[in-house]
């Protein structure tokens, strides 16, 4: 058993040093010094306090849209509209802090109030993605897909249309809010340890969630198996449509935060890839909560690191797609390929699994037997 | 074809699943390969039709070694394996089916394929329809399909993994006939089951698995009692009929009507009283399942009542019959019953009554303890329930099941009503056994026990009442101690016996 766990971990690491290799590869092919590349997204992401502070701002959303994946994956559901989620929580806040910011209220009670509408936004989109999977029978990924399409439709034509800056419509979004509807940042950044603050109570609450209570352990049932959930109890189109809700609610946090906190506006891009990027970390840590804060960190400080690359070196800051891509490409391989060899056969024959008669593993997420990350 | 099996050996983990096993099987016959649950006879099989390979040991076909590293080399070979669970397609046409196994060209040549289809299947007397989906195939005629398909492709050498299982007693006897046919044309068949019958009958010599190994090949003529003592190591007993007096009623079907895509159930009717058991017998998809789900609400009838202890639950949920204390128990364990990944503890947890959010972790081990071994699982707390046999994921439903004699943890209401399809199918004798004890148990509670089998032997042994399906028509209820398995065959088959 013991040997087995180092097993592992040996080929994940084969598998980090594979996808750092395979960068490397593409670096030499576009003529740039591998070394100084590596090295500039690191003195990037961490060479100062205020670019690390960059990193921890994008940590934020990045963390929140993982804890909400973390539930949708564990009921067997992928997601794919997490995108149109935050956007939808990024427009809910910004119509909320619109329509209260000459009310002459309270700063903080107008925050709360908008962020509150920023999860409501989510978790409706994430419900309409839920309700045409319980009762349209539209796959959710096809349905999240089309209904990402209509968030950034949606958006784009809010910025140029209902809600134009006066004068002539931009890319560059909205009117900014006044200062005073900003959640309240450190002094000389726009890092605001309220949003920290907000992302590390969410992955807590998804890893205790999951982890200890009949809620979570019932996720989790019906995601291995709907049929035999509802056989034992277990109301599954009910369950699923709460996890699309708990998701939609921290992708709708998530888009509230870039609001509020961020850009002080609606952008066209408010929600940055930060969805697609959380299923990437949701898959590359295996769907374990624990493991979400330090790869979503490791995730964000690529993203901000590289971000330098084309001033210093000329090359496009896509890199850190690339490292991300194949890092989660690689580790799943090395998944695949350490089951495919060491597959150890159960003592039944009939649970012997063949490898072309697995039709579960196209479909949503499955851990391995041992709940090693 | 004759078979040859030299010193094979496989282990899985600590289990030494075939240990050393030599056989052989010359052509022209039907050998059984007889044994109880996890006694090699699947992994053996698995060996020869190339699904798993072989830790040491030599195959050999008419005396050449050969290897077998797919399922395609072993077809390759001839050999052909049906397996127990067929594996094939649900959502295509039988016939893009049959022709998928087949090397050829890019494009088939799906007249002649259709053609032929048709013409093996007239030979064996089977009545499927190439331009028919496989979803909506019974069992039994889903192996018909496979047996056609591998006999297609020039299997020689035909290995059937409890064939008998899944498929009715006319079914049976045409699958029996069709095999002496095949055997006379000088195929090689071997038959893997536990059923003592179908063996000697069928079959011109017996090889016996216990624990891996083999215990003896015995020639005809058979003596029962040495087989099961082979198989066991001792003699068991069956444990038979308990005649309670029924109770009140718990379940009243009122003129239902049933449908779906293949078939109608016309106004039936029926009554079920606490504490006794009640028999579905009849052909595989002649509608017994259908009429089985509608007592549970997972199938809505189209017309007619149903009431529960008196509550009208017409159209309800599954989830309020389970509240009203029915449990149903599907056939497919694995697929339906049970949830892969997830531990027996885990299982338990499920199955009990939340309280509070948080899971008492300590507790649920120790509930999970006591449930395995009440129900003699052999399993830990944490063993994942698809790393059990099947023998032991059908206790697994059992335990799960609300109790109903623990005073302390009394639900707010009693298990009235349990619904089992074949509730013993692919268990050896002793599981079997164990199992309708434990059930009695509950009937003797009060508990009723509505059950749907293919095997006459256990429909007739435990059954107080018998409800007989034969194309959608619902027979009156039988007394089962007036009727004998000859009769039961033939009410099966669409026959009037001729004094019932």
């Amino acid at each position: 058993m013991h040997s087995s766990r180092w097993f592992n971990l040996l080929v994940q690491a084969g598998a980090i040093v594979l996808a750092l290799l395979f960068t490397t590869l593409v670096l030499l092919a576009s003529n740039a010094p591998p070394l100084e590349a590596f090295w500039n997204i690191l003195t990037g992401s961490v060479g100062s306090w205020g670019k690390f502070s960059d990193v921890l701002i994008s940590w934020v959303p990045l963390l929140l849209v993982t804890a909400g994946l973390l539930v949708t994956f564990t009921t067997g559901l992928w997601n794919i509209g997490i995108e149109g989620q935050i956007t939808l929580g990024a427009i809910f806040t910004t119509w909320m802090l619109r329509t209260l910011q000459d009310s002459g209220w309270n700063p903080a009670l107008v925050i709360s109030l908008s962020i509150l509408a920023g999860m409501a936004g989510g978790a409706l989109w994430a419900a309409l993605a839920g309700a045409l999977k319980t009762f349209g029978g539209v796959n959710e990924i096809f349905g999240g897909l089309g209904l990402n399409f209509v968030a950034t439709a949606l958006n784009l034509w809010l910025i140029f249309g209902p809600w134009k800056r006066p004068g002539v419509a931009s890319m560059s979004g909205t009117v900014p809010f006044d200062e005073s509807l900003a959640l309240p940042a450190l002094s000389g950044s726009r890092l605001s340890l309220y949003a920290v603050a907000m992302a590390v109570v969410a992955i807590l609450i998804v890893y205790f969630l999951l982890k200890g209570t009949y809620f979570g352990l019932r996720l989790k049932a019906v995601g291995r198996n709907a049929k035999a959930a509802y056989l034992l109890g277990v109301p599954t189109w009910q369950y699923m449509m709460m996890s699309f809700v708990i998701c939609g609610l921290f992708a709708g946090m998530a888009g509230a935060v870039q609001v509020s906190s961020v850009y002080h506006r609606l952008i066209p891009s408010i929600s940055s890839g930060y969805g697609f990027l959380g299923l990437l970390v949701a898959m590359l840590i295996n769907y374990q909560p624990v493991w979400a804060a330090p790869v979503a960190l490791f995730f964000a400080a690529l993203n901000i690191g590289s971000i330098q690359l084309p001033v210093v070196l000329k090359l496009d800051s896509t890199l850190a797609g690339v490292l991300q891509g194949t890092l989660v490409l690689f580790v799943l391989l090395a998944g695949g390929a350490r089951q495919k060899f060491m597959r150890k056969p159960d003592t039944s024959t009939s649970s012997v699994h063949h490898p072309d008669s697995s039709p579960s593993a196209a479909r949503g997420p499955k851990r391995e037997t041992g709940e090693k990350p | 074809m004759q078979v040859e099996l030299r010193e094979i050996h496989k282990t899985f983990g600590k289990v030494h699943a075939n240990d050393g096993i030599n056989l052989n099987i010359p052509a022209g016959t039907i050998a059984g390969i007889l044994g109880e649950n996890g006694a090699g006879k699947s992994t053996l099989m698995k060996i020869l039709s190339g699904f798993i390979q072989a830790d040491s040991g030599d195959i050999l076909l008419d005396g050449k070694k050969i290897i077998i590293k797919s399922p395609a080399d072993a077809i390759e070979h001839g050999i052909g394996m049906l397996h127990q669970d067929p594996l094939d397609f649900p959502p295509m046409k039988l016939l893009d089916n049959f022709i998928l196994g087949r090397k050829g060209g890019l494009f088939p040549d799906r007249g002649a394929a259709e053609r032929e289809f048709r013409q093996l299947a007239a030979q064996f007397d089977f009545s499927l329809d190439p331009h028919a989906y496989v979803d909506t195939l019974t069992v039994g005629e889903r192996q018909q399909l496979e047996i056609l398909r591998l006999l297609w492709l020039g299997a020689h050498v035909l290995i059937l993994d409890e064939p008998t299982t899944g498929i009715s007693l006319p079914q049976k006897e045409k699958l029996f006939a069709t095999l002496k046919k095949l055997a006379a044309q000088g195929m090689t068949l071997i038959f893997v089951s536990h059923k003592l019958e179908d063996v000697e009958f069928l079959c011109s010599r017996i090889a016996v698995l216990r624990q891996g190994a083999l215990t003896g090949v015995v020639e005809p003529p058979y003596s029962t009692d040495r087989l099961v003592a082979m198989m066991f190591g001792k003699a068991v007993s069956f444990g038979g009929r308990t005649s309670t007096k029924p109770g009140a009623a718990v379940l009243r079907l009122e003129h239902i009507w049933l449908e779906d895509a293949r078939l109608q159930i016309k106004d039936a009717s029926l009554e079920v009283r606490a504490g006794e058991v009640i028999g579905l017998a009849g052909m595989e998809g002649s509608g017994q399942a259908m009429f089985l789900q509608s007592c549970a609400g997972l199938l809505r009838p189209v017309n007619g009542k149903v009431r529960l202890a008196g509550s009208d639950l017409t159209g309800a949920s599954y989830q309020t019959f389970k509240r009203h204390g029915v449990a149903y128990l599907p056939a497919a364990r694995l697929e339906q019953g049970l949830v892969p990944g997830l531990t027996l503890t885990e299982h338990f947890i499920l199955s009990e009554e939340m309280r509070g959010m948080f899971i008492d972790r300590e507790k649920a081990v120790k509930l999970a303890d006591e449930r395995i071994e009440t129900y003699n699982i052999k399993g830990m707390p944490a063993s994942p329930v698809e790393s059990l046999s099947g023998g032991n994921q059908q206790r697994t439903l059992l335990a799960l099941l609300p109790r109903s004699h623990d005073a302390a943890r009394l639900p707010k209401v009693p298990l009235n009503l349990i619904l089992l399809e074949h509730p013993t199918r692919g268990l050896d004798v002793e599981s079997t056994i164990y199992i309708w004890s434990k059930l009695k148990e509950r009937c003797a509670q009060g508990t009723a026990v509505v059950f749907i089998s293919a095997d006459l032997d256990e429909i007739l042994q435990y059954s107080d009442r018998v409800l007989v399906f034969f194309a959608g028509q619902v027979s009156p209820p039988l007394d089962a101690g007036q009727l004998t398995v000859e009769q039961l065959g033939q009410l099966i088959g669409g026959k009037e016996p001729a004094h019932a």
